[in-house]
């Protein structure tokens, strides 16, 4: 080590001055990779959106976000932050329906469900799991099993009854979830998810469509 | 300065490598080592993020090693790590997202791996910038290594798979147990045993 | 229970998804601990204090950094501000209670790279929390980190007289009785659902 440092002890200023260099140097050196990388991370992320979008939307292929604010619908950027409801358009511009979000208590943590739902038959028509940490094997089927996701293919959301999750093999009212044997605290999550939020947006989206604040 | 001069060796690479390998025998930078190996995938990236920390804020503080008055020097070595950090974070979220998520805030939590402080502190502030760099690539090496080893493992009995792909029978019932925080202890309590055990059998062989 | 209910992140992070044996945060005091149940404790105190304090001043700082959009300095700013949180709270509990501060005196400096204390702070900030919600997560995850550490404590003072094989002394049985510890926490998933 350099002696000169540990006989005399530098001044304050010194110390002060080479803190504020290093701090300067690292601002500079995290402002140039943020502007640089800032470009393809928001690409990627409006990529990752638009295919979760489309997975849930049989036939969508482009999307148009929305945030509800206190005076109604306002239509967002494309790259826009907080949106809370995307619209899926096919290809001749026409509704294909709206993807909205949900969440429920599940097994270990919350699980974070984003569905798609057609306001013309009043179903919903696809679903995906965002965010689940249930135990691997039994509780992560929700995300894979072939089976429950035929449950999202046409799934009566009208709010005649409510969304409810059936022991395996029970359905017989489109309204019900058939649940997954081995799993069914997670299933049920899945249904209470759906069954919350669908109460909270259909009746909104009912009423924006008819008001035309929703572009058709 | 005597240890400035003295030759590059073979020894400067590998001791990160082996003879200290940080998770193994140092027993640091276990937080990571046990929360991200639960795929391969994951595994690899933490111990290339991980890796390219330790060289870039090493060559960084072996540069100003003579800059840096001995006061102020764990603030700077934080300032000059949270740096390369926050980079390799913007990196990451760049490269793959999905990557990213699984990682969530364990990128981040480099920062406090005892491993690059340690290196800064113990070596890097007093050696030269050609040194710093090779014996940082060889304790990341060694830090990728042993994530690597616990992460194979961990997915192969866990799920099945193999950097995604499936490697197991499709008659393999997955031990879910090891993709779960339990199995990270005791995959790397059974790593820790093996290595005493090789040790205890080499002693004994020299006595003999 | 609400998932977003106080109450719940509390449990969430004391129990269900215990800080230190589901998600690894702060395993070197955990694993380093030594077998004596007082001074786990009184780390576990000491670790939980710092904690609310730092939970609070990341909240804060978090908002500051949102408005002017400066992000890329959220890790630099919560190191500093939990390394001054360490300091403060030591200077503190120095001047008013010099009783505390014996005892938990040796333990604060190294807080500050206690990886559980900047876990939480970024943890909080991904999970975008209220600010009680944040106060709720800082004080099960202290509440969680203290409870295993106990754990490991007591079970460290019993195991002194144990007959363990030679290969298994040391890390790799803390590590065993870590696994099994967190297998354990496992059955709390669901409580409260």
């Amino acid at each position: 080590m350099s002696d000169a440092h540990a006989v005399a002890a530098p001044s304050p200023f010194r110390l002060v001055a080479t803190l504020a260099g290093i701090a300067l140097f690292s601002g500079v050196l995290l402002s140039l990779t943020y502007e640089g990388t800032k470009p393809i991370i928001a690409r990627k992320e409006q990529a990752a959106l638009q295919a979760a979008v489309m997975e849930v939307l049989p036939g969508a292929v482009s999307q148009r976000s929305y945030q509800r604010n206190e005076t109604g619908w306002v239509l967002l950027n494309e790259g826009a932050e907080g949106a809370n409801l995307y619209e899926g358009l096919d290809a001749d511009g026409n509704r294909v329906g709206f993807a909205l979000t949900g969440e429920a208590r599940g097994y270990a943590d919350v699980i974070r469900i984003l569905y798609g739902y057609d306001p013309e038959q009043k179903q919903v028509i696809g679903l995906k799991v965002l965010s689940s940490n249930e135990t691997p094997g039994l509780g992560d089927k929700i995300e894979k099993d072939p089976a429950f996701q035929e449950n999202f293919t046409a799934l009566d959301a009208s709010l005649e009854y409510p969304i409810r999750t059936v022991k395996n093999g029970e359905k017989e009212h489109p309204w019900q979830v058939d649940g997954i044997s081995g799993a069914t605290v997670s299933s049920k999550a899945v249904g209470k998810a759906l069954r919350e939020s669908t109460a909270q947006w259909v009746p909104v989206l009912d009423n924006a469509i008819e008001g035309g604040e929703v572009q058709p | 300065m005597s240890e400035e001069r003295e030759a590059l060796t073979m020894d400067t690479f590998t001791q990160g490598l082996w003879k200290d390998n940080p998770v193994f025998v140092m027993m640091l930078g276990l937080c990571p080592a046990l929360a991200v190996t639960n795929t391969a995938a994951n595994a690899l990236a933490m111990g290339l993020a991980t890796t390219f920390v330790l060289i870039c804020s090493g060559l960084l503080v072996s540069l100003l090693r003579k800059v840096i008055p001995k006061q102020v020097r764990i603030a700077s070595y934080i300032i000059i790590i949270a740096t390369f950090v926050t980079m390799a974070d913007y990196g990451i979220k760049a490269i793959s997202l999905d990557l990213y998520k699984a990682l969530g805030a364990f990128i981040q939590l480099i920062v406090v791996n005892c491993i690059i402080l340690g290196r800064a502190e113990a070596y890097a502030s007093k050696n030269t910038p050609l040194r710093a760099v090779v014996n940082g690539t060889g304790m990341g090496l060694g830090f990728t290594i042993a994530l690597l080893s616990m992460g194979i493992i961990r997915e192969v009995l866990g799920s099945g798979t193999l950097f995604g792909a499936q490697v197991m029978p499709d008659r393999f019932q997955p031990w879910s147990i090891f993709v779960l925080p339990p199995g990270g202890f005791f995959v790397l309590a059974g790593w820790l045993m093996l290595f005493s055990w090789l040790r205890q059998r080499n002693t004994k062989q020299e006595v003999a | 229970m609400d998932p977003n209910s106080p109450m719940f992140i509390f449990l969430n992070a004391f129990l269900i998804n215990n800080f230190v044996l589901a998600m690894f945060l702060g395993l070197c005091p955990f694993l380093g601990v030594s077998g004596k149940i007082k001074t786990a404790a009184n780390m576990g105190a000491a670790v939980t204090f710092v904690m609310l304090v730092s939970s609070m001043c990341a909240f804060g700082l978090n908002i500051v950094l949102a408005k002017y959009n400066l992000g890329f300095l959220r890790l630099i700013s919560y190191i500093a501000v939990i390394a001054s949180a360490v300091q403060l709270v030591e200077m503190t509990v120095k001047r008013f209670s010099p009783a505390l501060f014996r005892a938990l005196g040796i333990f604060l400096p190294l807080i500050t790279t206690n990886c559980a204390i900047l876990g939480l702070a970024l943890f909080q900030t991904a999970r975008e929390y209220t600010f009680l919600q944040s106060i709720a997560f800082a004080l099960g995850a202290g509440a969680g980190f203290t409870l295993a550490l106990l754990l490991m404590a007591g079970l460290r003072e019993k195991l002194e007289l144990a007959d363990v094989p030679d290969i298994c002394r040391d890390a790799a049985m803390s590590l065993m009785i870590a696994g099994m510890l967190s297998l354990v926490f496992m059955g709390f998933a669901g409580l409260g659902g």
